[in-house]
């Protein structure tokens, strides 16, 4: 894992060469460079960062030529390929298929069925909040975790990620009981300061973070590990303080595993289902976002559903290749 | 010093999951030994038929030896879908006339088997003091209704409206359960749900009745499919929901007779 990250965030930055000591842990550096089987891997290749600006004097050369020249001698083990075309094909058939199968004919008409875009709009809404709530609690907590070894760091890293394994409507359920108005903290929520999180937006967007942090918080704690903390040091001798390191330093070198796991981060935020409509409920304009229009829609008219289903996933890829354009204008 | 545990839980993890494969294949073993000497009954049905068919199939497997009933619960919409899909089934139970139309010729002729009402579903004890429907329109309330596109939530729509009542509710369930959900985890103070529901959730929800001329009757067929695998066992299940016996059971699960 540690070494796939590593070449992520050196293929995307173009960054520092590893060092030797790093090489003993992974199944051998060089052959996990050449599969790139991780998710980290293909989420942080396809959106990987952009060159800095200004590079730093010590930057590497450009990602480019580095990618160029490697990728002559990438030569897949036996049976590498046919196995990646049956994932290739498992993943995309249904896409394929709901393209096949949507109703073109009744598309403009669903489109601008009422709800509709009240519900993409806040499904944008809920998406980025969750987004900007994951990277403000969720990046000082992947730091914490990659650099301080405290007591009970495991066990911290463990329930952090609980979250991803938990049925997101249990996960709802157990919002309701932390944060609903009769919650454990959500009676003194409403008391105190009268705010009841359920029903709404905010309950929306929470139920989101909720489910989608641990994405972050993943993958970036496995891009700080693997970044060389060299660089760092070198600021610190320099006499930059804490946070100006981890601003001009650490950010831009994780800036891959970021990008990463903001991506997936959003994605699962965009996508989510259980736990809203467990802890947030259901209303249009207020928390119907999209995955439960496409839901109720399924009920009574799945052509509606389908057509519901393909706007969500051009908004999806026209982030995903806007982004990944944005970092290889070349490609 | 990190990576031999790391080493080592990893090897941990696919001890797990071999172990994990082995008790499902296992598993399955079972059930093939078991299928060549019991036939399988495989019975779809609405979600709100959860605890009464569980029953029924018990008895019903106790009548009838060599016959074990596996069911599928899920919302009477969903059910359709996952038919019109192509999964395979024998029976079919719905909690509405207009599911089971949608199913049209995958099915045999219907028959209704039970029918159910609606109940304003309130805290234990009606803290809030709510009298029935014309109740739900206060502004205090926190009220939650089953979406208009599955039936309980239209069920709902045309009670308010025989009622002249008009709810601005917190929340539009997906599934009348998450009504039941809402309300008994106390987020919400009332909700519209089937009498049958106040039944099963025991001590977590009080039931406050609503007059019969606001009332929605809602009607459940069940039939048998025409592409089934087992006419003979399928007929008998129908005839046994059907029956004295059958009948019993649904009522003691807040079931009223067909209508």
């Amino acid at each position: 894992m540690n070494s796939r990250r590593r070449q992520a965030v050196e293929r995307g930055t173009g960054g520092p060469p590893l060092r030797d000591g790093d090489h003993t842990g992974g199944p051998a550096g060089g052959r996990s460079r050449e599969t790139a089987g991780g998710l980290a891997v293909v989420a942080g290749d396809a959106i990987a960062p952009p060159p800095r600006p200004e590079p730093p004097p010590w930057s590497a050369p450009a990602p480019a030529t580095t990618r160029a020249a490697r990728r002559g001698d990438e030569r897949a083990p036996l049976g590498f390929v046919p196995l990646a075309a049956v994932a290739v094909a498992f993943l995309t058939l249904p896409l394929v298929a709901l393209l096949v199968r949507a109703p073109w004919g009744s598309l403009p008409g669903d489109l601008t069925a009422p709800g509709v875009l009240a519900a993409l709009r806040l499904s944008l809404i809920c998406s980025v909040g969750a987004l900007g709530l994951s990277l403000l609690f969720g990046v000082p907590l992947a730091w914490l975790l990659a650099r301080v070894p405290f007591r009970g760091r495991n066990l911290v890293r463990a329930l952090v990620l609980l979250p991803m394994v938990l049925p997101p409507v249990v996960g709802g359920v157990a919002l309701l009981l932390a944060f609903g108005r009769n919650g454990i903290a959500g009676q003194w929520l409403d008391s105190l300061a009268g705010v009841t999180l359920p029903f709404t937006t905010l309950g929306a967007m929470l139920a989101e973070t909720f489910v989608a942090m641990p994405f972050l918080v993943i993958t970036v704690e496995a891009g700080i590990r693997a970044m060389d903390r060299r660089y760092e040091d070198a600021a610190a001798t320099l006499g930059a303080g804490r946070w100006r390191t981890f601003r001009l330093v650490t950010l831009p070198l994780i800036a891959p595993a970021l990008a990463a796991g903001g991506a997936l981060c959003w994605a699962r935020a965009l996508g989510e289902f259980g736990a809203t409509i467990t802890f947030a409920g259901n209303l249009p304009g207020s928390t119907q976002t999209m995955p439960l229009a496409v839901y109720l829609a399924l009920q009574n008219n799945p052509d509606a559903a389908i057509t519901l289903s393909l706007v969500m996933l051009a908004i999806s890829l026209a982030v995903l290749v806007g982004l990944r354009s944005h970092w290889f204008p070349s490609r | 010093m990190t990576r031999p545990t790391g080493r080592r839980s990893l090897a941990a993890v696919g001890t797990l999951l071999a172990a994990l494969a082995l008790v499902v294949c296992a598993c399955g073993a079972n059930a093939d030994a078991g299928g060549e000497r019991s036939r399988e009954l495989s019975v779809f049905a609405a979600a709100s038929l959860t605890d009464a068919f569980t029953q029924l199939g018990d008895r019903f497997t106790a009548a009838h030896p060599g016959v074990t009933v596996t069911f599928n619960f899920a919302g009477s919409n969903d059910l359709v879908t996952q038919l019109r899909q192509g999964a395979p089934a024998d029976v079919l139970a719905t909690a509405d006339t207009r599911s089971m139309e949608v199913a049209g010729d995958l099915v045999d002729e219907p028959l209704a088997f039970a029918g159910n009402k609606l109940a304003v579903a309130v805290a234990p004890g009606n803290p809030e003091g709510i009298g029935g429907l014309a109740d739900l329109a206060r502004a205090d309330l926190k009220v939650v209704l089953a979406a208009p596109e599955v039936p309980a939530g239209k069920y709902a729509e045309e009670a308010l409206a025989k009622a002249g009542v008009s709810v601005a509710p917190v929340s539009l369930e997906v599934s009348v359960k998450g009504v039941v959900t809402k309300v008994s985890l106390g987020e919400a103070d009332a909700g519209v749900v089937y009498v049958t529901d106040v039944a099963a959730a025991g001590e977590k929800l009080d039931g406050i009745a609503i007059a019969d001329d606001h009332n929605v009757l809602a009607t459940y067929p069940l039939a048998a499919l025409v592409a089934n695998a087992h006419p003979d066992d399928a007929r008998a299940f129908i005839d046994f929901v059907l029956s004295p016996e059958g009948q019993q059971v649904l009522a003691d699960h807040g079931f009223l007779p067909a209508p």
